[in-house]
């Protein structure tokens, strides 16, 4: 029997086992919407915003582990979701993007709400189709979901003309892929990971540094065998949170810019670096010729691209993850025996030395302003019973949430790490609880990264997705205000919000819940309230504005040199030197 | 310094763009680039004249693997290679220097595929030196156009194997 190219489409959509597509309407989609909504299997969520349902399609991807789908119309509508491509692109999230084009004999033509989508999306999608011929529409969405979850993950992107959604072909779905120009590779070199054994097995000061590739490949279980068997402590990137449980004594938390200063000076110190799953990002190298001056490096990882980028390797292994550790592990495991352990005790008392002297730290008076990390830990202490999936936008709050929410597992830590997108947080959140309806979903937002994406709203109230946002609302863009603190003189250009709306009462409008903490002592309660809701839920949160995010390392300088807090002309000047938001500003004026 | 890299793509429309693409995104350079069917008419050849430090070329060839419509990647610098290279040069040819005209050909085993009174049209084969050699001889009479092909080039079939370097083998 033939079917259109709409019912192929959603044919190819249950064949992947997708059961949720974020989508926004057009002209030329209407024949796809008008077949969705004939049927039950995939469920639409309308957004408000492409940049919205791009978002929601990263979030679901990333708490699956499954390739996230969103629809979205020609011309604006694919303009709008280039953000969102972009940011899964840098992050390599999986996800499938479906965009309309106008009619193929039109293409080219400057038809109305056209746009070149290929040529728009090629430089932040891993590939892209235009499907030309309703014949080649299944082939091509079974490459696209393999392009997008194999590999190196990353955003793909088919767009689909108006004629072809509605011409018919004979459907068949084909049982596998194959591309030449396309084989990633799984199993790592033989012997290069023996040497890496060696290399682990010799070290004196070993440290582990892992990344998001370690989510990707699900492979938590053998990274947390490795690490108790050889005794070796670990280090997170921000897109590699939850991979090694945050509450472990072998967990030294982040590394890099806002990491802990135990993380980045056993990264400096170390002799043997073992990166497994990471790209050695420069906000985690800071400045590249002084980085791990006494290491050896072992850099696993499934992109080849990825090794030797930006600093030198001495045992590249290009492989997946997994089956690589599995491998160390096998090999380590017939070696390991328990003089790893008193050869690594001089390294593990440093550590420890190095935790004890610099733990993260904050003042919180009583009476006084609330501190954001106040809210960030109190908010992990409530939740961690049940095992929330977390989300951040980007800012400051972002660097807190990371620092203070320890996640227990992989695959509950939502956040934007290598486009930085403000506004990426709550799509997000509304994606992961679109795929997991119990669970309970937090968003740690900014006041500024929040009107980023808070149209949406709409979305969670009509969809049911009831997210819990809790804003850190300083006033400003705290992040930009820090720098401007630490190395502009404090002129605050462009970093005050001055107005910002009034959060409950948006909350309400929406249809939402609003709540706001006054004070510090009323944060339990309130958050408590926030998490027995049973719809979305707005938590307004004033913070104290001038709080800045130590440790830092200030951008190009050098690992062990973290500033540790305020140098002592900014902590005079700060207090009471501002307003948060109108009604609140006499409590932090008196601070 | 410079290298030549063949690469094998899928002969497919919008390769040549991806392969433009990450050059021009990632700030590498393309000196020159040419692009033609082989004899699978499912793929083509492109050799790809760029410059970099060994750190550069190293990620050229690893992002052009990387690129999902490229089938093979040859950095040809790694092995011992042929290359040539064709130009078309139109010359103002006064009487008087016809004849010299001819003679430059002739030293560069250069054709003459078309004339008029008052021009030729030179056909030039070779590696860019000898395109340089006889653009600067026939420069003083008068150039009047120019076009080049850019480089193609071949590794010598080898007395010792070729280090060709394939998707599935990564460079570690
Ligand atoms: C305000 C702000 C501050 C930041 N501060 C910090 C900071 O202090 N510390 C920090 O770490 N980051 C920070 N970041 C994030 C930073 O920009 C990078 O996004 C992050 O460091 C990259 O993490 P990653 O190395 O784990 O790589 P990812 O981007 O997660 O990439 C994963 C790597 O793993 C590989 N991979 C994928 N799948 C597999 C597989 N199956 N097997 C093997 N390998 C695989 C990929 O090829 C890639 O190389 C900050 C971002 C922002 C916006
Ligand atoms: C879309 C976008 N625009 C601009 C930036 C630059 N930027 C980074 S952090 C930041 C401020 C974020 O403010 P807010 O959300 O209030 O978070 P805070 O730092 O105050 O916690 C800005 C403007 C960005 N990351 N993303
Ligand atoms: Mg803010």
């Amino acid at each position: 029997m033939k079917l259109t190219g709409a019912e192929i489409f959603i044919e190819c959509l249950k064949r992947e086992g997708v059961k949720t597509v974020f989508a926004l309407p057009g002209g030329v989609v209407l024949k796809i919407f008008d077949t969705l909504y004939q049927q039950k299997d995939v469920e639409v969520i309308l957004t408000r915003h492409e940049q919205g349902a791009g978002h929601m399609a990263e979030g679901y991807a990333k708490a699956t582990g499954k390739a996230g789908v969103c629809l979205v119309t020609s011309g604006p509508g694919m303009t709008n979701v280039i953000t969102a491509l972009a940011d899964a692109y840098m992050d390599s999230v999986p996800m499938v993007c479906f965009s309309g084009q106008v009619p193929t004999s039109l293409i080219g033509n400057d038809a109305f709400q056209e746009a070149d989508n290929i040529g728009l999306s090629r430089p932040c999608t891993k590939y892209n189709f235009l499907v030309k011929d309703v014949n080649d529409l299944a082939a091509t969405i079974k490459e696209a979901f393999y392009i997008a979850t194999t590999g190196r993950p990353g955003p793909v992107l088919v767009d689909i003309p108006k004629d072809v959604s509605m011409a018919k072909a004979e459907f068949t779905y084909p049982n596998s892929v194959s591309i030449r120009g396309y084989n990633p590779t799984y199993e790592g070199n033989k012997w290069q990971i023996k040497q890496a054994a060696e290399a682990i097995m010799k070290a004196k000061k070993p440290i582990l540094y892992v990344g998001g590739g370690v989510i990707f490949s699900s492979a938590s279980q053998e990274l947390l065998e490795l690490a108790e068997m050889t005794q070796i402590p670990v280090d997170m990137t921000l897109m590699g949170l939850g991979a090694f449980p945050g509450e472990h004594p072998l967990s030294l938390g982040m590394l890099g810019m806002h990491g802990t200063y135990q993380a980045n000076m056993a990264m400096h110190y170390s002799d043997l670096v073992i990166a497994i799953g990471a790209r050695f990002d420069d906000r985690v190298t800071g400045k590249v010729s002084e980085f791990c001056p006494y290491a050896k490096v072992i850099h696993v990882d499934i992109d080849p691209t990825s090794i030797r980028k930006n600093i030198n390797v001495d045992i590249p292994i290009v492989g997946d993850c997994k089956t690589v550790l599995r491998e160390f592990n096998q090999i380590l495991r017939a070696t390991v025996n328990g003089e790893q352990k008193e050869l690594r005790k001089p390294w593990w008392d440093q550590i420890q030395e190095w935790q004890q002297a610099h733990p993260l730290t904050y003042h919180q008076e009583k009476d006084g302003p609330i501190k954001p990390q106040q809210v960030v830990k109190r908010l992990y202490e409530l939740t961690r019973d049940r095992d929330p999936i977390v989300s951040t936008d980007v800012g400051q709050h972002q660097m807190w949430a990371a620092q203070y929410f320890k996640l227990a597992k992989p695959n509950r830590w939502l956040t934007s790490g290598g486009l930085g997108t403000m506004g990426f947080g709550f799509p997000a959140a509304m994606g992961a609880q679109a795929a997991f309806r119990d669970r309970l979903v937090l968003c740690i937002a900014g006041d500024g990264s929040i009107q980023m994406n808070m149209q949406e709203m709409a979305t969670a109230v009509v969809s049911k997705l009831p997210v819990k946002i809790i804003i850190l609302n300083n006033g400003f863009h705290g992040m930009v205000r820090q720098w401007q603190d630490l190395f502009y003189e404090g002129r605050y250009a462009s970093s005050y919000l001055d107005t910002t709306p009034d959060f409950v009462k948006l909350a309400d409008a929406y249809g939402a819940v609003g709540l706001r903490v006054k004070k510090v002592g009323d944060l339990d309660a309130v958050l408590k309230e926030a998490m027995a809701t049973d719809k979305p839920v707005i938590v307004d949160v004033p913070t104290y504005p001038y709080e800045n995010c130590y440790p830092m390392i200030p951008a190009g300088g050098c690992n062990h040199e973290m500033l540790l807090e305020d140098p002592p002309e900014l902590k005079k000047k700060q207090v009471g030197a501002g307003k948060v938001t109108p009604e609140d500003k006499d409590t932090v004026l008196t601070a | 310094m410079e290298h030549i890299i063949s690469v094998t793509v899928e002969n497919k429309f919008g390769v040549l763009s991806r392969v433009a693409g990450l050059f021009s995104g990632r700030g590498f350079n393309i000196e020159s680039l040419s692009v033609a069917p082989t004899l699978d008419p499912s793929m083509s050849q492109m050799t790809i004249v760029t410059s970099g430090d060994e750190r550069i070329i190293e990620q050229i060839v690893k992002q052009l693997n990387k690129l999902i419509d490229v089938i093979k990647v040859v950095d040809l610098n790694e092995t011992e290679f042929v290359s040539r290279e064709t130009a078309i040069i139109k010359v103002h040819t006064k009487d008087a220097d016809r004849a010299e005209a001819l003679r430059i050909v002739d030293i560069f085993r250069a054709n003459v595929i078309d004339s008029t009174p008052s021009t030729y049209t030179i056909e030039v084969s070779g590696d860019p030196k000898k395109i340089e050699a006889i653009i600067n001889l026939l420069q003083p009479l008068g150039i009047k156009d120019l076009v080049r092909t850019g480089r193609v080039a071949v590794a010598r079939e080898p007395a010792r194997p070729v280090a060709v370097q394939t998707k599935k083998v990564a460079r570690d």
